[in-house]
């Protein structure tokens, strides 16, 4: 009982609650929420007492021990009920420490123990002996009762409730049957009649011929003796077992003492409210103990719940958070009559595998009542004719069912037939029986019968043990055990009717069932005598089922809804102010006034400063200066393309902002052309055109081509044209849409004399015809030739505008004046 | 301006005389006529990128089918995965395709048409002018973002559909075959490829919001496309990286091939969840990122 626990920890993973816990407190952190605040100062600490307690027990009342007990305070309550924790076989207090922790900072007041005989308490084990334990556990209730912290249901009878797994789950249940006081119960994989789990009859035959499930019992009683002879078994216990175990059967000696350590023995007086918690993992005590438990108490009339989950002693997933989760909710219900425990069977299922995890998703299925293992059943043929098998001299090799730890090799069958494929049954030892494929998938929730008729070839075989297995077969003939768990019954001639392991399986549409009757299985005694059998199915299978069982949909982290409607709000927040109403302006008649234009980039270099000129209708405006004088940032900044630091630009009055609609007005070519590479000229200058949303009509197309002056070329790609090419058209394209103002950064860089002379011509023309245009250029003689006016700046700022005329002044060349002027502009 | 045109350069010296001064813009002009969709689609579409892209989806499904045909049917390694099931039909050779271009194929796909496409045009110069004549700001990244963002989808919609046609040509029309056993009928199965295919689109969104924030922040098309698909490795590495526990559910690519979970007996919603919450987060907080800083920057390019 232990010994499972150990192994599923070696096999073990992280636990459910421990992930969930972590990525709660990982949402926690990014959402910045307060819930990281809240809990700041770190898990409540819970303050313990441990103590030795003085008890006597024996039949006679006259065997001292000392137990080693350990009491958790309640936190945050002054007066509490109290949990009693017991814990599993060769275990002993500490191994249910994290539990009582949790238990005491829900606010119970928690008392764990070591059962006598194990770790640091005397005495010897008596397997939860009603002389033995049961008197024990009696007294340490005696010592709660006394307890400041726990509350009192009357003089020496505190609210009480107990939980355990195994070993400490039957201690509940007996106590519970002998003691008054004990006010709840919640007793995990643990058994209902020890003789029943030991010597096993499918058949309903009885532990008198039951067949021994040697491995378990090995395992179980070696664990308790630590391997050393009988260890610190009952001297009794331990002669008990060895008979048994040499025999391979039970003695009736046997059966009488190990049904006095059963709940089932006393059945009829637990009449308190009771949670049972039983692993589908389980070959060494199955879903049918929990199934006996649950009827027997709920024939008293006490409201019982059952949980069926994926663990148990084979392993599998231990879900430890869900486990501790509903006995909380449980004793929560039941001890302080917070909430309501309603669910009455809950089942966990493994749902599929979580993609980024690689593990298996677990959901839970509930109903409002346990419907035991046999409820609404189908009938499904079995057909097939009578089969021989062996069973081979020596018993082996045999048939693997169950072994302690397969449950979580195992657990990828669950999730159907190709995720298993260990072998398990060995030719000529097997009867199968298919069913015809599933129409429709079938969720089997119980424990399935069929009827048998079963013979013996010969005396040899007579009374020997059989074992029935259920396999889920897939269409392409791949066979898995539902569950690796078989039920023993013995061949006595004639017919038998089988019950198969009780189990919960989803078998999928065009699945086959397949009954499978073996002679071995490693985890039984089986006889050395060579012998065969003839073994023919009478019924079909009828197959339990429990409709009302209702999966609720995995559950989804809060932080999942959390999250996208914070992130659209960190969105929004960052949006805010992006958008901005632009003032309504009225417009003049001035082409383009800057007025304390500056920007400084990110250097710290000030490209343009304090700049200011006026430009009027029908002029051309050169703007001189040398490199690096700020005329191109000034061309960005009358483009919108960057934010000036001071000052403004208008343009026919209206501020010029990033896309402000008055930009539709000019037209512009600064620093080169920019051209989509893998489209012809033509299509270029169509779709820059569409861009603008403007009507085609709009565009004068024609004119603008005819200036580019491209010919043929138009419709190669631009990505093949010369540096000349692409500024004609790039200056062509400014022109798309007969602009007001037309601004063209340095437009002769790269024609020929004929062009740049006919582009003199051109920009003149349009200038006449009432429009305005600006050309920036370090090309003295051009501004000179073309311009009526000109603005000169050097290092950011303007030093001298006006028409060119005056700048030149009368006999000069525009080159004397503007080195005289850049002079004075950089000494000043 | 060859003097062969002469007649007709001097008709700018003709033009009908200025309008009213005092107007804002020219009649014809409107904010929300500019930049329109049909015009980005076809300035992107003709781009060899784009179309070498598109080539390469179209074609990787026929490749994959001659490599089955070559090195015939996958044999399963015990493990259970979409590749021991790719030839059992059509539908499952989709499913396959998809589960091998998820990871990097289509990340760069979607990162290429939303990572290129404002950095590109700053790169070429015409950002400038688009943004002169002019198209707003936000209704140019608007604009864009959804062209790019239907070229993606297009992208991640066109593997699974030419999957489709060459899985059909090869294998045939079949039953769905589920990687952990058991089968889909095809009607189910179209409805739960649909899943996959929308929850595919969902997990590439952070994707795209990431290379379209780099394409303003940057003027190199290689370096957003690059950084985009970059951080995606080093997401994927983190991702491998177990001991980062629970902090790996919020790495942008974590739940990227969660789609898987719809092809289980039961469909796992718990993934797919937590992938699209993820993506929507980090696409709506990134794609702000790129509009705010789009609207503050100036562009020198």
């Amino acid at each position: 009982m232990r010994v499972g626990g150990a192994i599923r920890a070696r096999w073990g993973r992280t636990g459910r609650t421990a992930r969930w816990a972590a990525a709660g407190s990982a949402v926690a952190l990014a959402a910045g929420t307060a819930v990281w605040g809240a809990s700041a100062g770190g898990p409540s600490r819970v303050h313990t007492v441990d103590q030795r307690i003085q008890v006597v027990d024996g039949p006679h009342d006259d065997q001292r021990v000392t137990l080693d007990t350990t009491f958790y305070k309640p936190v945050g309550h002054a007066k509490a009920p109290a949990v009693m924790l017991g814990h599993g076989f060769g275990g002993d207090k500490h191994g249910v420490a994290a539990e009582a922790r949790a238990l005491a900072r829900d606010g119970y007041a928690v008392l764990t123990w070591t059962a006598r005989g194990f770790g640091a308490s005397t005495g010897q084990i008596a397997l939860d002996s009603p002389d033995y334990e049961v008197k024990d556990v009696r007294q340490l209730i005696d010592w709660l009762a006394k307890r400041p912290e726990v509350q009192l249901d009357g003089p020496g009878d505190p609210r009480l409730g107990m939980a355990g797994e195994s070993y400490g789950g039957a201690i509940a249940l007996l106590t519970a049957a002998y003691d008054r006081r004990v006010d709840a119960i919640a007793p995990q994989i643990t058994w209902n009649s020890l003789p029943d789990v030991l010597f096993p009859n499918a058949a309903g035959a009885g532990p008198e011929n039951g067949v021994f499930k040697k491995l378990w019992a090995g395992v179980f009683f070696t664990s308790g003796s630590r391997g050393a002879g009988c260890g610190r078994f009952l001297p009794s216990l331990c002669a008990m077992y060895q008979k048994v175990a040499e025999r391979g059967a039970p003695t009736a000696d046997a059966i009488a003492t190990l049904r006095r350590s059963s709940p089932a023995s006393v059945a009829d007086r637990i009449t308190v409210p009771t949670l049972l918690v039983q692993g589908q993992s389980d070959s060494l005590f199955p879903l049918d103990q929990a199934d006996a438990n649950a009827r027997a108490i709920a024939r008293n009339g006490a409201p019982v719940s059952v949980v069926w989950y994926q663990g148990g002693h084979d392993g599998g997933d231990p879900e430890t958070g869900r486990v501790r989760g509903l006995v909380r909710d449980f004793f929560d219900a039941r001890l302080r009559h917070a909430g309501t425990f309603g669910t009455r069977f809950t089942v966990t299922r493994a749902g599929g595998l979580d993609s980024s995890t690689q593990k298996v998703v677990v959901q839970e299925a509930k109903a409002r009542t346990y419907p035991g293992l046999s409820g609404d059943p189908r009938q499904l043929a079995l057909p097939g004719a009578e089969q021989t098998i062996h069973n081979p001299a020596g018993g082996a090799p045999a048939a693997v069912s169950a072994l302690p730890g397969l449950g979580a090799l195992g657990s990828l069958d669950s999730l159907g037939a190709a995720g298993g494929g260990l072998p398990t049954d060995m030719p000529g030892q097997t009867a199968t029986f298919d069913t015809r494929p599933l129409d429709h998938s079938l969720h089997l929730t119980g424990a399935a019968t069929v009827r048998l008729h079963v013979a013996a070839d010969g005396d040899a075989g007579d009374g020997g043990p059989l074992f029935a297995k259920l396999y889920d077969v897939s269409p392409d003939g791949t066979a898995a055990l539902a569950r690796r768990i078989a039920a023993p019954f013995r061949a006595t001639g004639g017919e038998v009717t089988v019950t198969l392991p009780a189990m919960d399986h989803r078998f999928d549409r065009g699945h086959r069932l397949r009954l499978a009757i073996a002679t071995t299985d490693m985890g039984f005694a089986t006889p050395p005598q060579p012998a065969a059998y003839r073994v023919r199915a009478v019924s079909g299978l009828t197959v339990p089922t429990d409709p009302s069982l209702v999966t609720a949909p995995a559950p989804i982290p809060t932080w999942v809804w959390i999250l996208p409607p914070a992130g659209l709000a960190v969105a929004a927040a960052l949006l805010l102010g992006v958008r901005r109403g632009r003032p309504r302006e009225r417009g003049t008649g001035v082409p383009l006034e800057i007025t304390g234009l500056t920007k400084a980039y990110g250097n710290g270099h000030l490209a343009v400063a304090d700049l200011s000129f006026r430009v009027e209708k029908g002029q051309v405006l050169g703007l001189l200066g040398p490199n690096g004088a700020g005329k191109t940032t000034t061309l960005r900044m009358l483009m919108g393309l960057i934010h000036p630091d001071a000052g403004e630009i208008r343009i026919f009055g209206h501020r010029v902002t990033p896309g402000a609609p008055v930009l539709a007005r000019l037209g512009s070519f600064v620093e080169g052309p920019g051209f989509l590479p893998h489209l012809s000229g033509r299509d270029n200058l169509d779709l820059y055109w569409r861009a603008t949303g403007r009507p085609a009509a709009e565009a004068h197309m024609d004119e603008a081509l005819a200036i580019a002056g491209l010919g043929t070329a138009l419709d190669r790609a631009v990505r093949t044209y010369s540096q000349g090419m692409r500024q004609r058209l790039a200056i062509a394209q400014a022109m798309l849409g007969l602009p007001d103002l037309l601004v063209l950064d340095e437009p002769t860089n790269g024609l020929d004399p004929p062009q740049i002379r006919e582009m003199r011509e051109v920009l003149v023309r349009y200038a006449a015809a009432g429009r305005t245009v600006i050309v920036s250029s370090h090309l003295l003689a051009e501004v000179e030739q073309t311009c009526t006016h000109a603005v000169v700046m050097a290092g950011g700022r303007r030093v001298a505008a006006g028409p060119v005329a005056d700048i030149v002044g009368s006999g000069r060349r525009l080159e004397d004046a503007f080195l005289e002027i850049i002079g004075e502009g950089t000494t000043a | 301006m060859t003097t062969s045109e002469e007649p007709k350069t001097d008709a700018p010296a003709r033009p009908e005389a200025p309008e009213d001064p005092a107007r804002i813009s020219p009649g014809g002009y409107s904010v929300r006529r500019t930049l329109p969709l049909r015009v980005e689609a076809i300035r992107q579409f003709r781009r060899r990128r784009t179309l070498i892209a598109f080539g390469i989806l179209l074609v990787l499904p026929w490749v994959l089918v001659g490599a089955f045909e070559i090195g015939g049917s996958p044999s399963g390694n015990g493990v259970p995965g979409l590749v021991d099931v790719a030839t059992a039909g059509a539908l499952n050779f989709t499913l396959f395709a998809l589960f091998v271009s998820t990871g990097f194929l289509l990340v760069v796909a979607v990162a290429l048409f939303c990572g290129d496409t404002v950095a590109s045009e700053a790169g070429w110069s015409s950002l400038r002018y688009l943004l002169a004549a002019p198209v707003p700001r936000a209704r140019l990244l608007r604009q864009k973002l959804i062209v790019a963002l239907s070229y993606s989808v297009a992208a991640v919609l066109t593997l699974p559909l030419m999957s489709l046609v060459a899985g059909t040509a090869a294998f045939g029309w079949a039953d769905v075959e589920l990687p952990t056993g058991g089968t889909v009928p095809t009607s189910t199965a179209l409805g739960r490829m649909a899943i996959v295919i929308g929850y595919s689109l969902v997990a590439q969104f952070v994707v795209a919001a990431l290379a379209f924030l780099l394409s303003v922040v940057t003027d190199s098309p290689l370096g957003a496309v690059g950084g985009a698909v970059g951080l995606v490795i080093v997401s994927n590495i983190l991702d491998a990286v177990t001991a980062l526990g629970s902090w790996r559910d919020f790495l942008p690519t974590h739940w990227m091939y969660s789609w898987m979970d719809a092809l289980q007996p039961q469909i796992q919603w718990t993934g797919m969840a937590k992938g699209a919450s993820i993506s929507i987060a980090y696409a709506a907080v990134l794609f702000a990122l790129a509009f705010r800083r789009f609207h503050t920057r100036d562009i020198v390019s």
